[in-house]
């Protein structure tokens, strides 16, 4: 290292050391610290961007938190393990944040459960998916909002019984959030539809499919089921090879994600009619509550709200009443504020379940129709989440604390 | 199975294959003319995709009709390759001059620029384009449907290559291009205006990038991750074709597209390895590719670490830094420590990379390989065999010496950017194992809970410990360098015939060089693991081993402090551009390019040279 670069360091320690003390007086904000995959996955991080930014603002106007404002430190995480953590303990150890929250992608989420786990600092995953960041990896200090796979995976199966179909094939992305998914439909399918059998099983990696070969793959097994895990750019080819080869003709498909409107509204009028999906239709909720969020959002951003966004604005809130709940920003004391805590949100009430920390949030379940120049979701149903949770039985077989 | 669905599996491996040898026979003209490895072509595919993707729509809202789309994907590649004048004008003609490695730190830059502004303009959606009209409904082929639209994808490819065949050999332009490809100094003598040539040539490298990327479209929604994903595919074609030839690429897309199209029967979840794998044999079995021809003699990249007495004040200064740096925990707080920490492991990896181009004129594009061998050995020791750090660190470091003599006893039997595209195939494959070995190696979750011994834990310990490891380790090597040994690695880069005149068994060194270069990657890698707590396959990806070329690069080639000023000043600018705003990439995309500017031989290098100018 030259002097100057050393100058530049020096100057850095003098200032943080000077800057220190002023930064603890009373009424500074509370920094919360946030990262996410704003660059690799800007479809669902940059409206969830812009649902955070309203509940904070709201959250301010009215005065903030326990007479404090609320600050909410934003970075990128990266889309990578290593990266995410490396700018998890920037937040921590720098920024001096009171709690994480954030990121993306499965993996991620699980090593920032493990990084929650060796600083003890609370990590509040609102997208991860993956049933390991409750289960086997789970901790005291991770809590998650979304319905996890094991959940979503679940109440499709349940639509699945219905359509008779017994041959099944299987697309997902090759990575945790997919390799988990695959596994648990093939133990709920097997469980719940007698006599239900794998015949075909395609794992492109992330951002990388062939879509040509996969459909082809896939064809030539003949399923009268598909379920697919694929999201983002590797859905839209998947769509639309499927869609010119027939792949979807008189064929069932049970789909995660695909109704949320960041995956949905970039196939436009390519949407495959009938799938069976998980999503989010914003536009046909009629309670009060979730209209007022719409109308504020879209006067806000000028945009329509995607699933990103309603997640991002529940979650700030979420966090605000377990702030004022634990009377503090104390570690401990917010944990003890979250478990089993009951919370009034957008979209009804949901409870943080204290032996797993997985949030009772349910997800719409429906079938894709096209509805003019987009995709949207006809026939369907909000499901609370509890029913589907694992067995307390489950969560203490597989948890490690 | 039978042999309708595999003359379909053959078909869709034929159209994929198809747009990678338009994109890719654009990389392969560009590098042939004018030597840059631009990796910014992704960048320009992915423009290209996203301008289309725009474009065409408005255009068919007009007039509807066949004419109307390809007009607007011809228009598109046309932008692009407009876009390929301005970076070659602007850029690329400034530092013709520099090291040409430096030009592929200029092109890195651009990708980083072009990442942030792709969104700022487009937007951060998906932006599937519109179907081909007249080319909507699939065709029937034994019995089952392709979409017509692939067909015309197909027939793409040999128009291309037809286009361009007779562009290079009906045309004055061509023919200064093959000639430049073959003897670039002979017709600058002949007095051909390189300027132009090189402008002409960066248009049509572009624009071919601009309709590869064009033509996705109706098959493939222009998104953000598309130009890194096509950058790795592109390379291998050219190098498998042998790099400047246009049928070579052709051939090799084919062998690639079908690969892929049948791999994914056999190894649904092994993708990635295959095309690599295939790159490392065809090298093994033919280093110039299919076609390519060997380097003139004297190599492209003889610029590197010169003799020059040292000062007598060097150990003095040396002490002087250690000192200091011993001294910064009493000033520094936990993070200034962590962020220290981790410029002290990345100069020690910068440099270890410098023994291998800077002294021994090897371009390794794979470095990050043995960074990650160590890094993941001493996670696996911990893992598998419940070693403690102290142990853990040598065998991390033993597997990356492993990893270096294997992957060097392949590699020195090339030269120029055949070794250098051999060692990234490497990089790439240790990649692919520890992404798709999930059992083993955890694949994309990594391994996590790799955290040092009780002793070291702390900042400041830890600090400490990676400061006298690495001040040992660089030491050491800087006396590698002037030793007999380092004097016969530079021989044989000035001169590889005469160095092999004067009896210097030049591979066994060069294999030498690797094995030691590799190690001290590997001894980073694990001090990093340790530093983090875990890892996870992007220590071994291609990002990981263009950072290690850039701060050897930005620091200076040609001098032996270079790699360790230019590791301290990318990851401050790094640390210090990221909080600061979403655009990160941007700021320090254009950081990296005024480097390139103002400092045409590194930093350290340049600063020297100003010195000297003025003594």
């Amino acid at each position: 290292m030259t002097k100057a670069s050393m100058t530049r360091w020096l100057a850095l320690g003098l200032a943080l050391a000077l800057s220190g003390p002023a930064a603890q007086a009373q009424q500074a904000p509370i920094k919360l610290g946030e990262l996410n995959s704003y660059a690799r996955w800007a479809a669902f991080t940059v409206p969830y961007r812009n649902g955070w930014q309203m509940a904070l603002d709201e959250i301010n106007a009215k005065g903030g938190v326990l007479g404090r404002k609320l600050e909410i430190v934003s970075r990128d995480d990266g889309a990578t393990t290593g990266d995410a953590t490396r700018v998890a303990d920037e937040l921590v150890t720098r920024e001096g944040v009171s709690l994480l929250f954030g990121s993306f992608q499965s993996n991620v989420g699980i090593a920032m459960a493990d990084y929650a786990n060796q600083k003890k600092i609370l990590y509040i995953a609102a997208e991860p998916l993956t049933d390991a960041i409750t289960m086997a990896q789970g901790n005291r200090y991770t809590f998650r909002i979304r319905p996890s796979n094991f959940m979503q995976v679940g109440m499709l199966v349940d639509q699945a019984k219905a359509s008779g179909a017994k041959r099944w094939a299987i697309v997902a992305p090759n990575y945790e959030y997919g390799q988990s998914a695959a596994e648990v439909f093939k133990r709920l399918i097997m469980e719940r539809v007698p006599g239900a059998e794998i015949v075909a099983e395609q794992y492109p990696a992330l951002g990388k499919i062939e879509a040509g070969a996969t459909v082809s793959a896939l064809e030539q097994a003949k399923p009268d089921g598909i379920f697919n895990v694929l999201f983002g750019p590797d859905l839209t080819q998947f769509v639309r090879e499927g869609n010119t080869r027939g792949l979807f003709e008189d064929t069932t498909i049970l789909s995660l994600l695909t109704g949320e409107p960041e995956w949905l509204l970039p196939l436009k009028d390519e949407v495959p009619e009938g799938w069976t999906v998980t999503g989010y239709p914003w536009d046909e909720i009629t309670d009060p509550k979730h209209k007022a969020f719409v109308d504020a959002y879209r006067a806000k951003f000028n945009e329509t709200p995607r699933l990103g966004s309603l997640l991002g604005y529940m979650v700030v809130y979420m966090i605000r009443d377990t702030i004022e709940r634990a009377g503090s920003v104390e570690t401990e004391a917010m944990i003890k504020a979250l478990e089993d805590a009951k919370f009034d949100t957008v979209i009804g009430p949901v409870t943080m379940r204290g032996i797993d920390n997985q949030a009772t949030m349910g997800a719409w379940v429906g079938k894709l129709v096209l509805k003019g120049a987009t995709g949207g979701m006809t026939d369907w149903t909000y499901m609370d989440g509890a029913p589907f949770m694992p067995s307390e039985a489950e969560v203490k077989a597989a948890r490690k604390d | 199975m039978d042999l309708s669905f595999l003359a379909i599996q053959a078909l869709n491996g034929l159209s994929s294959a198809s747009s990678l040898f338009i994109t890719a026979c654009g990389l392969t003209l560009v590098f042939g003319v004018t030597r840059i490895v631009n990796f910014a072509h992704g960048s320009l595919y992915m423009i290209g995709a996203y301008t289309a993707a725009t474009l065409v729509p408005r255009l068919l809202e007009f007039s509807f009709g066949p004419v109307t789309f390809w007009a607007g994907i011809l228009a598109s590649a046309i932008v692009v390759g407009l876009i390929g004048v301005l970076i070659e004008v602007l850029l690329l003609r400034r530092i013709y001059g520099a090291p040409e490695l430096f030009q592929l730190l200029a092109t890195f830059g651009v990708v980083l620029v072009v990442q942030d502004v792709t969104i700022l303009i487009f937007g951060p959606e998906d932006i599937l384009g519109p179907r081909a009209p007249g080319l909507r409904a699939p065709v029937e082929i034994l019995g089952r449907r392709f979409p017509s639209y692939e067909l015309v994808l197909i027939a793409a490819g040999p128009v291309v290559l037809g286009l361009v065949w007779l562009l290079l050999r009906r045309t004055r332009f061509g023919v200064l291009v093959r000639a430049a490809t073959q003897d670039r100094e002979m017709i600058a003598a002949l007095g051909v205006n390189q300027a132009l040539l090189f402008t002409g040539t960066l248009f049509l490298g572009a624009f071919l990038a601009g309709l590869g990327g064009a033509l996705q479209i109706p098959r493939v929604s222009a998104h953000a991750g598309m130009d890194l994903s096509i950058i790795a595919e592109a390379f291998v074609v050219t190098v498998v074709g042998g790099m400047g030839s246009v049928p070579g690429a052709f051939l090799a897309a084919i062998l690639i597209g079908q690969l892929q199209a049948f791999g994914i029967l056999i190894f649904p979840k092994s993708t990635l390895v295959v095309v690599f794998l295939l790159m490392a044999v065809v090298l093994a079995v033919r280093p110039y590719g299919f076609f390519g021809r060997p380097e003139a003699i004297g190599g492209t990249h003889a610029v590197g670490v010169a003799s020059r007495e040292r000062s007598p004040f060097a150990t003095l200064a040396a002490l002087a830094v250690i000192g200091v740096l011993a001294a910064l925990p009493l000033i520094g707080d936990a993070y200034v420590l962590k962020v220290a920490t981790e410029i002290l492991i990345f100069a020690l990896f910068a440099f270890s990379l410098q023994l291998l181009i800077g002294v021994g004129g090897l371009v390794s594009f794979g470095h990050a390989a043995f960074f990650g061998l160590g890094a993941y050995g001493s996670a696996l020791a911990v893992k598998w065999l419940a070693l403690p750090m102290e142990t853990a660190i040598p065998a991390g470091l033993l597997l990356a010496a492993l990893g270096a003599a294997l992957i060097g006893a392949f590699v020195v039997r090339l030269s120029g950017i055949y070794l250098a595209m051999m060692t990234l195939a490497a990089a790439q494959i240790v990649f692919a194992v520890a992404f798709q070995w999930v059992d083993v190696t955890g694949g994309d979750n990594g391994i996590v809970g790799v955290w040092p011994s009780a002793w070291a834990s702390g900042p400041i310990t830890y600090y400490l410990f990676t400061l006298a490891i690495t001040a040992a380790v660089i030491l050491l090597l800087m006396r590698v360098i002037d030793a007999p040994f380092g004097y016969a690695l530079r021989a044989a880069r000035d001169s590889t015939a005469r160095a092999e005149a004067i009896g210097l068994h030049i591979r066994r060194h060069r294999w030498l060089a690797f094995t030691i270069s590799g190690a001290a990657a590997g001894l980073a890698g694990g001090i990093y693991a340790f530093s983090r707590g875990s890892v996870d396959p992007t220590l071994l990806g291609i990002p990981t081993s263009v950072d290690a070329l850039t701060m050897l690069l930005i620091g200076g080639i040609q001098t032996v402090t270079g790699p360790l000023v230019g590791a301290g000043v990318l990851h401050v600018l790094r640390d210090q551009i990221m909080p600061l705003t979403s655009l990160w990439r941007l700021v320090l995309g254009l950081s990296i390019i005024a480097i390139v500017l103002v400092f045409p031989r590194g930093i350290v290098g340049t600063l020297r040279a100003w010195r000297e100018e003025r003594a």
